[in-house]
């Protein structure tokens, strides 16, 4: 009778959670929990875990986008599934096999059309973002990485080996047109669209320096920018790749993970020159601008992976670190930046910090998670 | 000289021990580390991503003795970091015989 209770009351909390009371998913979210090839629904006004939704796959790697109406989370997942996750209904609407090895995706400007990068072909591959259908694809015959969405409905991404950034206009969704910028330097690893939408900038693995893009001038190439950051030092050895897609904009400076060195570079957005550089505690991996852009915190590559900073991006200081956990693997803001959600893999636990006293305020488990993608992120351009 | 007898017989001990295969404890840590951090470049599933395919079929043809060198020291020219100050030569080449025959779960 207990038991039947039990099940009864579950029943009724996840009907109640996911059909019937009318919400909104302003302040939900998914984490990807990597290797169970599931997500979990979280909410962040009571930061708490909806539900978990099942059978996405192989979830290395894996990262979402969202619907523009902020419904729906498209999860690319690294064996080149695309998922579209209803998060009212804490369920999988449509899912399709895109590729054989995929890296990430965007979605665009109008919400119609989904892009998913792929290392295996080498390409992107355009589908209707209602129905999963696909529409067009781009081949280019080199590995996409560091894609973001662009205004025009176009997306901009970089080619690792051949070392090109790719404009996409894909206003006409069967039939995209290509720009292709070539000798942007070696080796991109990846790269981000500004908050702004008018800049692309890429990460080069190949050599110190970044790549930009003035998306209103594309035809006018790519520029080299903080050429020879790493002052001809024999750089240290990388261990996890860095991400610039989290990119952390605050006032007019950009704070980017150097690589190779224990460094977080900021870059002048007036002059696309270097500001500062901050010495931090290991190889960054994700330099994040809390909303209001005061602060960027910051995680790092295997073996500093248990540790948070937060730089002051007005005295260009570390004021704090964090131990969330083991291996921390991403870090997300609430969209007006009172609560960071940091995921700890090794820990297997998401740790939830007031921003304001860097109290923990949460802590959820969870199977070895990654990525944590809030659905503010369906009305910012470049996410 | 009581010194030198002493450096001897270390350097003897650690050469032995670095002749042995990982203890049960160490081997589980090795098998969680090719998974979750090769895994970021290679791919959880070892299928490959930024870094090539690391599965048995990939690896077959390739000389055991050279990949673990590939794993202790990196290669140039590529993002493919040398691992040496956190693992021996015998727990480089324990992972190598283990991707040729197949990751344990």
């Amino acid at each position: 009778m207990k038991l039947l209770f039990a099940a009864v009351s579950v029943l009724l909390l996840s009907s109640s959670c996911t059909s019937t009371e009318l919400r909104g998913t302003g302040d939900l979210g998914l984490v990807i929990e990597r290797a169970a090839g599931r997500v979990m629904l979280i909410e962040t006004t009571g930061r708490s875990a909806l539900a978990r939704i099942e059978g996405l796959g192989d979830l290395s790697h894996a990262s979402a986008v969202f619907s523009r109406d902020g419904r729906y989370a498209y999860v690319f997942g690294r064996d080149g599934g695309l998922t579209k996750v209803d998060m009212l209904r804490a369920r999988i609407e449509r899912r399709v096999i895109q590729s054989g090895n995929a890296i990430g995706g965007a979605i665009s400007q109008d919400g119609r059309i989904v892009a998913a990068a792929n290392y295996t072909p080498g390409g992107i591959r355009l589908f209707d973002a209602r129905t999963l259908e696909p529409l067009a694809e781009v081949l280019t015959g080199a590995k996409v990485v560091g894609i973001g969405d662009a205004p025009g409905n176009r997306f901009v991404f970089s080619l690792f080996e051949t070392g090109e950034i790719w404009v996409v206009d894909a206003s006409d969704p069967k039939h995209p047109s290509t720009q292709r910028i070539l000798d942007v330097g070696k080796q991109p690893y990846d790269g981000f669209v500004t908050p702004d939408g008018r800049h692309y900038i890429a990460g080069l693995y190949g050599e110190d320096g970044l790549a930009l893009v003035d998306l209103w001038n594309p035809q006018a190439g790519a520029r080299r920018i903080l050429g020879g950051y790493g002052r001809g030092e024999e750089p240290l050895p990388v261990f996890k790749m860095p991400h610039l897609r989290g990119w952390a904009s605050a006032g007019r400076y950009l704070f980017l993970p150097a690589i190779g060195r224990h460094e977080v570079l900021v870059l002048d957005r007036v002059t696309w020159t270097e500001a500062a550089r901050i010495a931090v505690h290991g190889q960054p991996v994700f330099a994040v601008a809390q909303p209001g852009g005061r602060r960027v915190w910051v995680n790092f590559a295997f073996p500093n992976n248990d540790v948070v900073q937060v730089i002051d991006t007005a005295a260009m200081e570390i004021v704090k670190q964090l131990r969330p956990g083991r291996a921390v693997l991403h870090l997300e803001f609430t969209p007006r930046g009172e609560q960071a959600w940091i995921s700890s893999r090794d820990d297997d636990v998401v740790v939830v910090y007031d921003t304001a006293s860097f109290a923990e305020t949460a802590r959820l488990a969870a199977a070895k998670p990654s990525g944590i993608f809030l659905a503010s992120r369906a009305a910012m351009t470049g996410f | 000289m009581l010194r030198f007898a002493l450096f001897l017989a270390l350097s003897a001990a650690a050469a032995l021990a670095s002749a042995q295969a990982p203890a049960p404890a160490r081997k589980a840590e090795l098998i969680d580390l090719v998974r979750q951090d090769c895994g970021s470049c290679h791919g959880l599933t070892l299928k490959g991503g930024l870094g090539p395919s690391l599965e048995p079929a990939a690896l077959a043809d390739k000389d055991a003795e050279a990949l673990g060198f590939v794993i202790l020291h990196g290669r140039r020219g590529t993002p493919m970091p040398p691992w040496r100050e956190h693992l021996s030569e015998a727990e480089a080449r324990w992972i190598v015989e283990q991707l040729q025959k197949g990751l344990p779960e």
